[in-house]
């Protein structure tokens, strides 16, 4: 069976890459709202805030990549909830294929779709003034990272989508997530805040992830954020994934 | 995978109990089927068909009781028994985005087979479906959707199929056509368990009728044994008249009867 289990994944994959390919809405959707955001902070609210010298979108940037794929996840756990509704999941649970198959090939689906729409997210920011000398090792850093976090998120997709009663209900478990970034680093220095926000901005996970993004962007040197910002995000990948197969197995016994 | 014991039953289904919180669906089922033919489980909405197909596709686990499938045991070994059933539900089964060939084909490469593609091809074919084949699911009638439906769970010919209600909500012509689908699925020898809540697709299809009634077989046997319980009947002379079904196949031009 676990021979079977890459070949069965690899299927079930290009199964639902076929369904966004043919929903492409999926996509632009996913991105339109952090592109919008985007345009709001840089030119309506972006001349109050002071960000020091660094102009105020290269400043956005990580938070705004970060929000695309909180968004962009509550695809997947609608995408799954829809499959539990029709009898497509049962066909697949009464069918020789490695168990685990089914959520992986939605979890790889996520990854492609939300690094699509944060690839356009960045080509709006680019036309926008967005500079940046990374080198490559650096966007490969800044790729890693954001993977990791849309693999993350992804797995709490999948516990909210197999648990969902409706279809409002899979996708409501994205907004406090999408809401995250707004009390981080990413919009407004944290010193600016008052004590408690400033504590909790500082220590919530989407500050050092967003203050390693900005660092690889701005060629400077990581420091330790980019420890914290791995070990949050391995930590919820791992929670994440025992959580979802725990749910999984509920579900299909 | 272990070979075919031809000597046991393709089902058997011995004192099988399932309770949803206080509600006893089966009490205690047997049923035997033999490899190879149709049998029809009849029973009312409610009376336990749909539980007891779930726990021979191992998608629930029963209470108590044993039942094997092709020589597996269902609790022991899920995965065998997943290589040799295939189960259409109550409700199609089909990935409405995709079209009807790029669902076979992902049936087929799920099972594994050398050439997803000439088996989707073939099946398409059989059922009718070769100029939809190309395009979404979605936008198939109930009756196309049923077929393909059927087709998917017979991509890579396992020997036993489990068929949960195929004619619900079909149109009179649509159910003929999965009914000969049906019967030509066993005349290549694969076993069939059907449920159903129709009387005559009970009598139409099947070899052997398995009765469920408050959670138990409350009857099995042939058309004729399940007849012969009854007094003979009396003989009446009427007038034949014909059914609303024979009225709406004449109006609708359709050479597709039933074969009485």
């Amino acid at each position: 069976m676990t021979t079977h289990a890459l070949a069965d994944t690899r299927a079930l994959t290009g199964r639902s890459l076929r369904h966004i390919s043919r929903s492409p809405d999926t996509i632009i959707t996913t991105a339109v709202t952090p592109i919008a955001l985007m345009l709001l902070f840089v030119y309506v609210f972006g001349g109050a805030i002071d960000t020091g010298s660094e102009s105020y979108v290269d400043y956005l940037l990580p938070g705004i990549l970060l929000i695309t794929i909180a968004s962009g996840i509550a695809y997947t756990a609608y995408r799954l909830f829809l499959d539990l509704q029709g009898g497509i999941f049962e066909r697949f649970q009464s069918m020789p294929i490695g168990r685990s198959s089914v959520l992986w090939g939605h979890v790889l689906t996520s990854l492609v779709a939300n690094l699509t729409s944060v690839a356009i997210v960045i080509g709006v920011a680019l036309a926008m003034g967005f500079r940046t000398g990374a080198s490559v090792g650096a966007w490969f850093a800044v790729a890693g990272i954001l993977a990791l976090f849309t693999l993350a998120l992804t797995w709490l997709a999948v516990i909210a989508g197999l648990s969902a009663k409706t279809v409002d209900g899979a996708s409501a478990f994205s907004y406090p997530l999408i809401f995250l970034p707004f009390i981080s680093s990413a919009f407004v220095p944290t010193d600016t805040m008052p004590g408690p926000v400033a504590w909790f901005a500082e220590n919530q996970p989407v500050t050092s992830v967003v203050n390693t993004l900005r660092a690889l962007f701005d060629q400077q040197p990581v420091g330790q954020d980019i420890w914290i910002a791995l070990a949050w995000l391995v930590g919820i990948l791992v929670v994440g994934y025992v959580a979802a197969l725990a749910a999984y197995r509920r579900r299909i016994s | 995978m272990t070979h075919d014991q031809p000597a046991q039953p393709a089902l058997r289904v011995q004192g099988i109990q399932k309770s949803f919180q206080d509600l006893q669906v089966l009490r205690g089922v047997d049923l035997d089927v033999e490899a190879g033919s149709i049998v029809a489980l009849l029973g009312s909405n409610g009376a336990g068909k749909t539980t007891l197909v779930r726990i021979l596709s191992t998608l629930l686990k029963a209470d108590a009781g044993t039942a094997t499938v092709h020589g597996h045991d269902v609790a022991a070994r899920p995965g065998a028994v997943r290589e040799s059933i295939s189960l259409t539900g109550q409700f199609a089964a089909v990935d409405e985005i995709l079209t009807g060939r790029e669902n076979l084909v992902l049936v087929a490469r799920l099972r594994h087979l050398k050439d997803p593609g000439a088996v989707a091809d073939e099946l398409l074919a059989r059922f009718s479906l070769t100029e939809a084949g190309g395009r979404r699911a979605a936008t198939y009638s109930g009756g196309m959707r049923r077929r393909l439906d059927i087709a998917m769970s017979l991509v890579g010919d396992p020997p036993i199929v489990f068929l949960d209600e195929p004619t619900n909500g079909l149109d009179p012509q649509a159910r003929i056509d999965v009914w000969k689908g049906v019967k030509k699925l066993a005349e290549s020898g694969t076993t069939v368990l059907l449920t159903t809540q129709y009387l005559d697709e009970a009598e139409q299809l099947a070899d052997r009728i398995a009765i469920l009634h408050e959670g138990t077989i409350i009857q099995d046997g042939t058309l004729a044994e399940l007849e012969a319980l009854l007094p003979p009947a009396q003989v009446e002379y009427v007038e034949k008249q014909p059914t609303l079904e024979d009225v709406f196949l004449s109006l609708v031009g359709t050479s597709a009867r039933k074969e009485s």
